[in-house]
């Protein structure tokens, strides 16, 4: 039996009082600004006065030294020293989920009535590498010393399924390029606001084939960070917030049997079965089941597109189609804006780029906004019900249900 | 070829014959589940407890179950050649230990001559020299012959 949320399999919401982001580029300067931006941009738009918070939950970066790490920690002094008790999460691009996550937990254990959720974070050009020095038993040093597989070999393995198994095209692959071009065009936030026709996407190199370079996200500066709190101090506050009805962060059930990055090999299913669910989808129904929705509930959807071809793949795990048929979906509008099932209205990280402790919390933003109806040209009309979808490294799920 | 010392990139991970090298792999004595890379302290099975394991040769062949390639050089710790010579890497499922393993694909091989299913074996090639030591990596390389 899967595991479920405690003993009841019901939602138990908390409320998003307030949301606010950093711009996502490639700025340069210390991740702690971005952070303290989005912080201080969800405090005011919660109403709610930095000291009055009574936990900070903060997002990890592994590439910004010592701060990084104790993340929680470095937003709190930044901000004040004000004494509200804090955490510190990793979980690779999930760790902004695990630090809501977390969040949430004080909330709903009644150890904390208002919390701040703050990630951000500064990235270097170029692929993504592993931290110097030799680790010859670290899956993530070995997979780049002994192979070179780099984290678009690992997308590409899985477009290249697609491809002869499914039937996807290289247009379909470029297809969604456009169309998260058309919808960042309009987001403040988001890096990369230019449309691309399907030629222009066709024609950039191929980075792993099947896979062109703007099929594949970059790498990005970027801070995100929400304000949450119990449904008794939103009512307090005389709010009627937008709720949080689903965090899954599950990890995978054995064996394993999806190559994953980074690692070099798959659990065994010699012994023990594969699992009725891969874990993409096994994320996302532990999520729908917490939440007692199902997809024809949904109003939109943001997912992470580390390549587009991955977009393709979160469809059919969300179940809004049969696995196979992501790319009809999209060929027949359905998950443009306007279509029966918006994905990545926000433009996506095809637009913005990873900013990876921030992103699983921009696609919250993102939903809040929607949900509130304050998302400007790239609204989604009457939206009730948005997603997130997401996996980090070593074993990380990561959706989030978020409903007006 | 050099006369220099053949050396595995990652000692104790694969045998060093030229004709039919093997991955090293370990099997849970008790509940029978194949690792690779070898794990011989603790069993992974979440419904076993073993601490017990032997280690094994795996399979030398399998199909291939997805593959793509590498257009631009990785970054380090990969040591790249100089002028790049791009590569194609695939993860490779092998049948009797039902688990799928990731390898570049023979010097020489591209994308264009295998599909999703073919049949491939493991070999041996220099992954990056120095001075004394021809240091060498496991890869797959497409399989000619009858099956074994």
């Amino acid at each position: 039996m899967a595991p479920g949320f405690g003993s009841g399999d019901m939602s138990h919401p908390i409320a998003i009082l307030g949301v606010g982001m950093h711009p996502w580029g490639k700025w340069g300067h210390n991740f702690v600004e971005y952070g303290v931006k989005a912080a201080r941009d969800a405090l005011a738009d919660a109403g709610v006065p930095w000291q009055d918070i009574d936990f900070v939950a903060g997002a990890n970066t592994m590439r910004c030294g010592y701060p990084g790490y104790v993340s929680g920690a470095t937003f709190a002094q930044a901000l004040g020293w004000s004494g509200a008790r804090i955490a510190s999460c990793y979980a690779a691009c999930a760790s902004g989920s695990q630090a809501l996550d977390t969040a949430r937990a004080q909330i709903l254990a009644g150890l904390a009535d208002v919390v701040l959720v703050v990630g951000a974070d500064t990235t270097p050009k170029g692929f993504l590498a592993p931290q110097k020095g030799d680790r010859p038993d670290d899956p993530d040093w070995l997979r780049f010393r002994l192979h070179g597989a780099t984290n678009p070999v690992y997308f590409a393995l899985h477009a290249r399924r697609r491809v002869e198994l499914y039937g996807t095209t290289d247009e379909d692959i470029a297809e969604v390029r456009v169309k998260n071009g058309k919808n960042g065009l309009h987001n403040p936030n988001a890096r990369y606001r230019k449309e691309f026709t399907l030629e222009e996407v066709l024609e950039s190199p191929v980075v792993s084939d099947p896979l062109r370079l703007y099929e594949i996200c970059a790498t990005s500066d970027g801070g995100a960070a929400i304000v949450v709190a119990s449904m008794d101090y939103a009512k307090r506050l005389q709010k009627k917030p937008v709720t949080i009805e689903a965090i899954s962060t599950i990890t995978p059930t054995f064996p394993s049997t999806q190559l994953e990055m980074p690692d070099l090999a798959t659990d065994s299913a010699a012994s023990v079965p594969a699992p009725d669910m891969n874990f993409q989808p096994a994320i996302i129904d532990a999520a729908y089941r917490e939440a007692g929705i199902g997809p024809d509930d949904l109003s939109l959807a943001e997912v992470y597109d580390l390549s587009t071809s991955m977009e393709l793949d979160w469809y059919e795990s969300l179940q809004l189609c049969p696995v196979g048929d992501g790319q009809k979906l999209l060929r027949d509008g359905e998950t443009y804006i306007g279509g029966r099932i918006p994905v990545n209205a926000s433009g996506g990280l095809s637009c913005f780029g990873e900013a990876v402790p921030a992103q699983a919390l921009a696609q919250v933003c993102e939903l809040t906004w929607q949900l509130r109806g304050e998302a400007g040209e790239r609204q989604v009309e009457n939206a009730t019900h948005g997603i997130t979808a997401n996996v980090g490294l070593f074993g990380h799920g990561s959706s989030v249900i978020v409903k007006r | 070829m050099s006369d220099k010392n053949k050396v595995a990139a990652r000692e104790d991970w694969y045998t060093l014959e030229a004709e039919r090298p093997r991955l090293l792999g370990s099997q849970c004595a008790a509940c029978k589940t194949y690792y690779f890379p070898k794990h011989e302290s603790y069993c992974r099975n979440p419904a076993c407890d073993s601490e017990t394991f032997d280690e094994v040769e795996l399979s030398h062949r399998g199909r291939i179950w997805s593959y793509t390639n590498a257009a631009y050089p990785p970054p380090p710790p990969f040591v790249a050649d100089d002028p790049y010579e791009p590569f194609a890497i695939a993860a490779v499922e092998l049948e009797k230990e039902r688990i799928v393993i990731l390898g570049q694909l023979t010097e020489g091989v591209t994308v264009d001559d295998v599909s999703i299913g073919d049949e491939v074996e493991l070999a041996l090639e220099t992954l990056y020299e120095d001075d004394g030591n021809n240091y060498v990596v496991w890869k797959w390389r497409p399989a000619s012959g009858a099956a074994t």
